[in-house]
């Protein structure tokens, strides 16, 4: 089973600025983490965070679409917590403001990352004492709502 | 034993990670290991048991697999993990672009 996360918020913004700030590397570096990223089909880039455990910090992305002022889809490979997950922004105009969509897919059972997350130091303890009783409000909560 | 304790033990990982290169038989399995043969294989019962590997007969062998859908729950528990990250980066975007109309 593939899970999912997919969110919407509406800005008061026009699709223009919210464009703006999901493209370009000086604004994203604000909102989302320090970033070379380049809005063009094929592009290779990279976002940079923090490490964690079982996480570089580092996310390799590969842009795959990119429709001016609606659309933009990358590939999100964080190795570490995230594995190789595609990220997807869609922008549609909401009155004078953007009502934007964001889509993360393709997280899946055996990926790379589930092991990665598990092997790094603490993990074991974690795992044992607070992941159960975590698992079990993922299951009340649902995660794909 | 739910598939967070399966995969909280460091054998059963080292097991899991084989088998994610593909199908392996248990005597091929114990060569990675420095514990006997019998300690593997109460290792592979836990993770048949648990739905993260399966096995079939193959002459006198066994042959160990990875159940795709196994870890299915890990799975689910990173998706709420990254949820909680987007959902706080569409917060910080929100505040930005209240900046950019004010040009500062």
């Amino acid at each position: 089973m593939e899970r999912e996360i997919v969110l919407e918020v509406t800005y008061p913004d026009p699709p223009e600025a919210v464009w703006c700030a999901l493209t370009q590397p000086d604004l994203l570096r604000e909102w989302l983490m320090e970033n070379n990223f380049r809005p063009e089909k094929g592009a290779r880039c990279e976002f940079r965070m923090p490490p964690g455990p079982g996480f570089s910090g580092l996310v390799q992305c590969e842009v795959i679409e990119v429709e001016l002022h609606r659309r933009l889809v990358y590939t999100w490979d964080g190795g570490g917590a995230w594995g190789k997950t595609t990220v997807a922004w869609t922008l549609e105009p909401s009155g004078s403001g953007t009502r934007l969509r964001l889509e993360h897919r393709g997280f899946r059972g055996f990926r790379p990352f589930l092991l990665s997350l598990m092997m790094g130091s603490g993990w074991n303890k974690k795992l044992n004492t607070a992941l159960p009783k975590i698992l079990k409000r993922v299951e009340y909560s649902g995660v794909n709502s | 034993m739910d598939v967070f304790e399966v995969i909280g033990d460091r054998t059963r990982r080292n097991l899991i990670e084989l088998l994610a290169d593909g199908e392996r038989s248990a005597g091929e399995l114990v060569t990675h290991f420095d514990v006997s043969f019998s300690a593997i294989s109460q290792q592979l019962r836990i993770l048949s048991e648990a739905g993260v590997v399966a096995s079939r007969r193959h002459g006198r062998q066994r042959v160990y697999r990875l159940e795709p859908d196994g870890l299915d729950p890990v799975a689910a528990w990173t998706a709420q993990y990254a949820r909680r990250f987007w959902d706080r980066k569409l917060r910080n975007l929100g505040r930005l672009l209240e900046r950019m109309k004010h040009g500062t």
